[in-house]
């Protein structure tokens, strides 16, 4: 523990001390109790284990930050669970008290972890390898091997001058060497290997706290927006321009780049050739203009799902598309009312779209339309219409109609996708003796009771995008990285020890023992073993021809075979 | 732009993948049979062994010792038992086990063809719905278990892995049956060969650990029963190595699984940036793979941890696979998400 806290794996300072503490230790006793018990492995342990449960009801409720509206149904829906529930913030899972406290705890408890371990793997790295134990033949992996005299006598071979070669051998191995006891009877090589494995782990832990401190940046000074544009408009990066947005919390709009897209073109194919999955999407493509900022140069770009387009530090992506109607609505005294593309919304892969038209301007009474639109419209037996292919071979505009009071001038902020028919008087519908509207490219339906007409003139499409900044992005990426790459090294380098030692016989022998160590898992340490017994073997061992009977004679003791080593290795 | 695809190849393909289901089943068989014999075959080596040194409690004893560490240089007390250096050349012959191993090297090859003919037949990698996350991770964990079966003899563990294979590769045809088809365009991004494909062979060593982990536990179980003196009641689990082997060789594999599957979360997290403009969104599917993720997190500091190692260990690592399938299944099937492409 002096040299490195982790020193044998699973009694960290903490809980070996909480086994000894007892209370009465007064208020700064206590307070280094709770911290040591914090940063204990058991602890980081526990929190990790909470921070998996607590993660998932994230996956079972629906959560705010992705889908209010959702959250705001299920909370009618379930007037009696949903209060408590939300109470419980569990419909903002990954913000909530909770979820954060077990977080930052586990964050604490690793900075308390790393810190030390760091500073004693500092030294660690600039200490000499560890002490020779007393006796070698405990450790795991241990072996001897001896110089036979005559070799001793040939090569002017010393117990000093044997630690000094084998230190130079292990050197170039990889090890980090030191011979102690040279000049005594019994000098020794200490020798050490892996270091990179503890600050790979060291590594990988700092990492984590980067990219919780990266996610961290991109939150307070990121943004998102949406918006959707139809062929043929344009988009400027400013608040207004947004049909949606999302500041992070220390936002401001200084920080919007004025840069702006227009969509030229969008294409998209369906699958044609296949019946299982005919009119399957294979490929959407946004042609679009962009400009870095008033007056600046246009370029056309091409923008794809799955490849965004950058603008200075700004992405912008493909998120949705569909069709956008152009509409006339004129009113009960013959002026245009409304006029232009009007956004529908798909609901499902054949491009049945929900779509809602409003003319407030139109008098004597507002208009407002609610139905559908469908591309390639059929209808089945029971005089229902259907989309049958997300292409528009036979588009078609399907509407109730009505008027009446829009509810648009109150002030209060409205859906433009929904249409609030409660103040409203019906006009056109399926049920009522009018019927509904149908109306194909080009067609106009005279409203009932003169109160206007609506006109289908032709059709668009527009796409739906994402616009994102997140400043701590790259920190994100560079921190993970660096995260992969450290616990890489810290799970497959193998740290191990390595101690000879040697000395000499009456004789004349030369004995070698050696005995290796691994901290931590290391199932490669018998093989370190044995790869080392032969580079030791090589530079002294190595055949030379007829002297070796009278050698095997005197190396009575030594197993046959290999001659004139031994090597054990323990299983545990 | 996408290439067109080949039906004919995938009608090839699935037709492959028929035989290979039945090869495999046939290899199951001959696994489990592997399993019933030897153990019979063993228990006659030991009341013979024991009636000769007219001492039976040697023989038990011998196994009960498996549970601690194994001395430096003791030689194993019945040799007929699983070795628990999982090298080859410990016990009798398996001429049943060599059939069940040649059966699987079979299904394998089949199943190999019927995989690649499947990316062909679709023109691009062939995991990009269940039926084929299914079908190439199957292949995925026969193929690794086989190449693992180079090095250490792991044939103990035949019958769960294959069996697996088995599950899987129902699953895929009964659960999950999909024409080829082309990729839609929010699959169209290589980060799907380099996301998916880890993601893959990272389950596939998750599994094969989940069925060693079983096992330990069931050998734990068994190794106090022994040293207490009672009755064996699972003799097959003499094929087994001890608990304490099969914890270390399923902690290697699972830390290779394990950095998988963090580069799995992370070229997840880049492709997501890529196409939704976000890296990260608690999307359901990014929540399971990170709680998979702080699962075997957790069951790496079990494994450093002092009163965690051993049965908990094993236990989190179990809790960890299951967490897999759910996140294959139920995450895939039943919960809405960014991620809705499994093709169900
Ligand atoms: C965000 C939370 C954490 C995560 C995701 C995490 C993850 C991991 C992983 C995956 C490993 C295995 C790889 C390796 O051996 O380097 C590991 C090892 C380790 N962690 Fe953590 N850790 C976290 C927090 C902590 C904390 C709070 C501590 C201190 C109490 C800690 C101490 C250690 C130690 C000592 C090891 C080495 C274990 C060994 O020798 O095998 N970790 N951690």
């Amino acid at each position: 523990m002096k040299q490195d806290i982790s020193e044998d794996t699973g009694s960290t300072a903490g809980s070996r001390r909480s086994d000894v503490v007892l209370p009465s230790l007064g208020f700064l006793g206590t307070l280094r109790w709770a911290w040591t018990q914090l940063t204990s492995m058991r602890t980081a342990l526990f929190l990790l284990l909470f921070l998996a449960v607590a993660a998932v009801p994230g996956s079972l409720f629906p959560q705010r930050p992705a889908n209010p509206a959702v959250v705001t149904q299920y909370i009618q829906n379930n007037p009696d669970t949903g209060p408590v529930l939300d109470w419980f913030q569990l419909f903002d899972v990954y913000s909530s008290v909770w979820f954060s406290a077990i977080y930052l705890l586990l964050f604490i408890s690793l900075i308390g972890c790393v810190v030390p371990r760091a500073r004693a793997h500092f030294r660690a790295v600039r200490s000499t390898p560890p002490r020779t134990p007393r006796r070698l033949s405990r450790l795991p992996v241990y072996g001897t091997l001896e110089v036979p005299a005559h070799r001793v006598r040939a090569a002017g071979l010393t117990p000093s001058s044997a630690a000094e070669e084998a230190a130079a051998l292990l050197k170039k191995r990889g090890y980090r060497v030191d011979v102690r006891d040279a000049g005594t009877d019994r000098p020794s090589v200490g020798a050490e290997r892996g270091l990179a494995k503890e600050f790979g782990n060291l590594v990988f832990h700092t990492s984590l706290i980067g990219v919780l401190v990266s996610v961290a940046v991109g939150g307070l000074f990121g943004y998102n927006g949406q918006k959707v544009i139809v062929e043929g408009d344009s988009f400027v990066n400013t608040l207004i321009g947004y049909d949606s947005f999302n500041p992070g919390s220390n936002f401001s709009d200084d920080r919007l780049d004025p840069f702006s897209i227009r969509l030229d073109s969008f294409d998209v194919r369906f699958d044609r050739e296949q019946t299982s999955h005919y009119g399957q999407p294979l490929d959407f493509t946004a042609n679009i203009t962009t400009q870095e900022g008033p007056g600046a140069d246009e370029e056309p770009q091409v923008l794809k799902v799955n490849a965004p387009v950058t603008i200075g530090g700004t992405n912008v992506y493909l998120v949705g598309n569909g069709y956008a109607p152009v509409v006339t609505v004129r009113d009960g005294e013959g002026n245009i009312a409304s006029e232009g593309p009007v956004v529908s919304v798909p609901s499902d892969g054949l491009y049945t779209s929900l779509i809602v038209i409003k003319a407030p301007d139109a008098k004597p009474d507002q208009l407002g339309f609610v139905g559908f639109f469908l591309p390639t419209a059929f209808v089945d037996e029971e005089g229902v219409s259907f989309s049958r292919d997300p292409d528009p071979f036979n588009p078609q505009l399907n509407l109730n109609s009505y008027y009446g009071d829009l509810g648009l001038d109150d002030g209060t902020p409205e859906n433009v996708y929904v249409l609030d028919t409660e103040n409203l008087t019906e006009l056109n519908s399926r049920t009522n003796d009018d019927g509904g509207i149908v109306l194909g490219v080009g067609q106009t339906y005279d409203l009932p009771e003169g109160k206007g007409s609506v006109t289908f003139d032709g059709l668009k499409r527009y796409v739906a995008l994402d616009i994102h900044h997140d400043p701590g992005e790259v920190g994100a990426l560079v921190f993970s990285t660096l995260a992969l790459v450290g616990l890489t090294a810290s799970l497959f380098i193998g740290r191990r020890r390595l101690w000879v030692r040697t000395g000499e016989h009456p004789d004349g022998r030369i004995m070698l023992e050696y005995g290796l160590l691994a901290r931590g898992e290391d199932h490669r340490l018998p093989a370190e073993g044995t790869a080392v017994e032969k580079l030791l073997a090589d530079r002294w061992l190595a055949p030379e021809g007829a002297a070796e009977e009278d050698t095997l004679q005197e190396a009575g003791t030594s197993a046959a075979g290999t001659g004139n080593s031994h090597h054990t290795t323990k299983d545990n | 732009m996408p290439q067109p695809v080949n039906a004919e190849l995938g009608q090839i393909s699935e037709l492959l993948m028929l035989l290979a289901s039945i090869a495999y089943v046939v290899a199951l068989i001959f696994f489990v049979l592997d399993l019933v014999r030897s153990s019979t075959t063993i228990g006659t080596i030991e009341s013979r062994l024991a009636s000769q040194q007219g001492a039976p409690e040697r023989a038990l004893a011998g196994v009960g010792a498996r549970g601690g560490a194994v001395a430096a240089g003791s030689t194993p007390p019945a040799r007929a038992t699983a070795d628990d250096s999982m090298d080859y050349g410990a016990g009798p012959r398996r001429g049943t086990a060599r059939i069940a191993v040649s059966l699987t090297i079979l299904a394998a090859v089949i199943h190999g063809a019927a995989v690649v003919s499947r990316g062909v037949a679709a023109n691009r990698v062939p995991w990009g719905n269940m039926y084929e996350f299914c079908t190439t991770g199957a292949f995925l964990v026969a193929a690794i278990f086989l190449i693992t079966l180079t090095r250490k003899d792991l044939r103990f563990v035949g019958s769960f892995v294959v069996g697996l294979v088995v599950i899987m590769l129902c699953a895929a045809t009964v659960g999950f049956p999909t024409p080829v088809a082309r990729l839609i365009p929010a699959l169209q991004s290589y980060w799907l060969i380099v996301h998916v494909s880890i993601a893959v062979a990272s389950s596939a060593l998750f599994t094969i650990t989940f069925a060693m982990s079983v096992l330990q536990l069931l050998q734990t179980s068994r190794e106090a029963k022994l040293l207490a003196g009672k009755v064996d009641t699972a003799k097959f689990l003499r094929l087994v190595p001890s608990a304490l082997s099969l914890e270390n060789l399923s902690y290697r594999l699972n830390a290779i699984a394990f950095v998988g599957w963090t580069f799995t979360l992370m070229a997840g997290a880049i492709w997501a940036e890529q196409a939704w403009g976000r890296y990260w969104g608690w999307d359901t599917k990014e929540v399971w793979t990170f709680v998979i993720w702080t699962v075997y997190a957790g069951y790496l500091h079990a494994r450093a941890t002092r009163g965690w190692t051993g049965t908990r260990a094993a236990w989190l690592s179990i809790v960890g696979y299951l967490c897999i399938v759910f996140n294959f299944t139920i995450v895939n099937i039943y919960f809405s998400g960014l991620h809705s492409y499994s093709g169900v």
